[in-house]
């Protein structure tokens, strides 16, 4: 009867199972769930230097010389530092909805 | 040296340091990060004399401190390298965080840890917190009894770190000066027999590190991750136990010395009361035990050789019918008790009778005829009671006393 209350289980031990990890897309999930501010862009003013491009930690900004910039909200977590290093401040820091 | 004519092995006088970095040496580690500390010292020197004299073909870095030893250690052996280090006390404590990261990460480290104790005040002798300060890090901790013993422990702890039902560090522990620095006579194997006993390391167990690959270690993750680790390193820890009954029993039908495994065993089968100790006190305490029996007293030891796995099966084996059972620890958990006595204590029947004694703290000396008068007052207390259980007493200068 007391099988039935604790089961045994047979654990793997390899340590690469619980240690390892690759570098892939949203290895840790999709951490724009953490966002409390939303950055938003008025791309009118924008002057298409790429800075925030160059400051974002996240890598989720895109630009290219011309195409100015888009910012990827699945793994954007807010941090603000692209609204904090525009020259033009041309990024708002909008609050999320809850 | 004194080279017998038999087997051709070397028999010959060498303090516990030199038959540390001599085990080294012949288990063909091939790098070493270490940091020196009394009373260590001998063993970074030697070993660093052996690489530059090309005795020994390894790596041997220059660290600026235990920390970053460790953590050199870890790297080494996370690319697949039979890696050493070598420490104690304030040092062992200086590289805290690495030790949990090693464990952590399941690296076939060894260590040898020469006991030393923990300030303050200041003080370069023996006793045992400092190894136990490792006690749930995941390292198999093993304590050894005498010189011969810590070198054939150096050359088992890699078979059994590497073992792919393992994987875990293992730390070796010596007591400072009492075998660091004292000449004992040793037989050292010859070096083929030392390798057909160990294998070198297969490079790509645990992890396979390889050109181009792109991976991390111990990166964030969920939650639940880290607790499956856990369970996962408690579960290598049981194997260890089979492990190292099969490395004691496979060294001693190659080199021909045996040990017990997890525990020794002294004159214990018959006897109605049972000592219980770690470490090479434990000499010591054999001599009290055959001066016991001399005067009549039915009493043996038990002798624990690897604290972590722990030797629970062994102990209540052995604890079972036993009228009294004293626990001679040299290390103390401020707030609970001795660390052996509180482990044993779960293993002890209702109505055997027990004393947890703490002695030997900070290196204070504790002869033969002292551990056999604190016995004979215990059972003095049993003769007088029908019974006794203390968890904790100590004993200093003569006295055995409660606080």
């Amino acid at each position: 009867m007391k099988d039935q209350v604790v089961k045994k289980i047979d654990i793997d031990i390899d340590p690469r199972i619980y240690l390892i990890s690759r570098p892939r897309e949203g290895a840790a999930g999709r951490t724009g769930l953490w966002r409390v501010f939303r950055p938003v862009v008025n791309i009118s003013k924008c002057i298409d230097c790429g800075i925030c491009w160059l400051y974002c930690p996240e890598e989720v900004i895109t630009w290219s010389k011309g195409s100015k910039i888009s910012i990827d909200y699945t793994y954007c977590k807010g941090c603000g530092i692209c609204s904090q290093t525009c020259p033009v401040k041309a990024i708002d820091m909008v609050p999320e909805e809850m | 040296m004194a080279v017998s004519i038999s087997k051709k092995r070397i028999k010959t006088a060498m303090i516990g340091n030199h038959a540390v970095a001599q085990a080294v040496k012949m288990a063909r580690v091939k790098f070493i990060a270490a940091y020196p500390i009394t009373p260590q010292t001998i063993i970074v020197e030697r070993l660093a004399d052996m690489v530059e004299r090309k005795e020994l073909e390894a790596e041997f870095v220059n660290v600026e401190s235990e920390f970053a030893a460790l953590s050199t250690v870890m790297g080494a052996s996370l690319a697949g390298v039979r890696s050493f280090t070598a420490t104690s006390s304030h040092g062992l404590l200086y590289m805290y965080e690495m030790i949990w990261w090693t464990a952590g990460a399941r690296l076939p480290v060894v260590m040898a840890v020469v006991n030393r104790s923990i300030g303050p005040p200041w003080n370069i002798h023996v006793d045992h917190n400092d190894i136990l300060t490792m006690r749930d890090s995941g390292w198999i901790i093993a304590m050894a009894e005498n010189t011969q013993e810590v070198f054939d422990m150096i050359i088992q702890a890699y078979r059994v770190a590497e073992d792919k039902r393992v994987l875990l560090p293992v730390a070796i522990g010596l007591e400072g000066f009492v075998l660091s620095h004292s000449a004992e006579y040793i037989e050292i194997p010859e070096q083929w027999e030392i390798d057909s006993f160990l294998p070198s390391r297969d490079p790509d167990v645990p992890y396979s590190i390889k050109r181009g690959e792109k991976f991390s270690l111990g990166n964030l993750g969920k939650d639940e991750n880290h607790m499956l680790l856990k369970i996962a390193a408690m579960k290598a820890m049981d194997n260890a136990r089979k492990v190292i009954y099969e490395a004691d029993r496979g060294y001693g039908k190659i080199i021909g010395r045996e040990y017990g495994g997890l525990v020794e065993r002294y004159k214990i089968d018959d006897a109605k009361y049972v000592l219980i100790s770690m470490g090479s006190w434990s000499g010591t305490i054999k001599e009290a035990v055959d001066l016991l029996r001399e005067e009549g007293y039915s009493v043996g030891l038990l002798r624990i050789r690897y604290f972590r796995p722990f030797p629970y099966e062994e102990i209540l084996k052995h604890l079972s019918g036993a009228k009294g059972v004293v626990v001679y620890d040299r290390d103390i958990s401020l707030g609970k008790g001795g660390i052996i006595a509180t482990e044993v204590l779960d293993y002890v029947d209702r109505n055997t009778s027990f004393w947890g004694v703490v002695t030997g703290l900070g290196g204070v000396d504790v002869s033969s005829k002292e551990f056999a008068d604190v016995f004979k007052k215990f059972v003095m207390e049993i003769e007088l009671n029908g019974f006794t259980k203390r968890e904790t007493v100590y004993y200093l200068g003569g006295e055995v006393f409660e606080i």
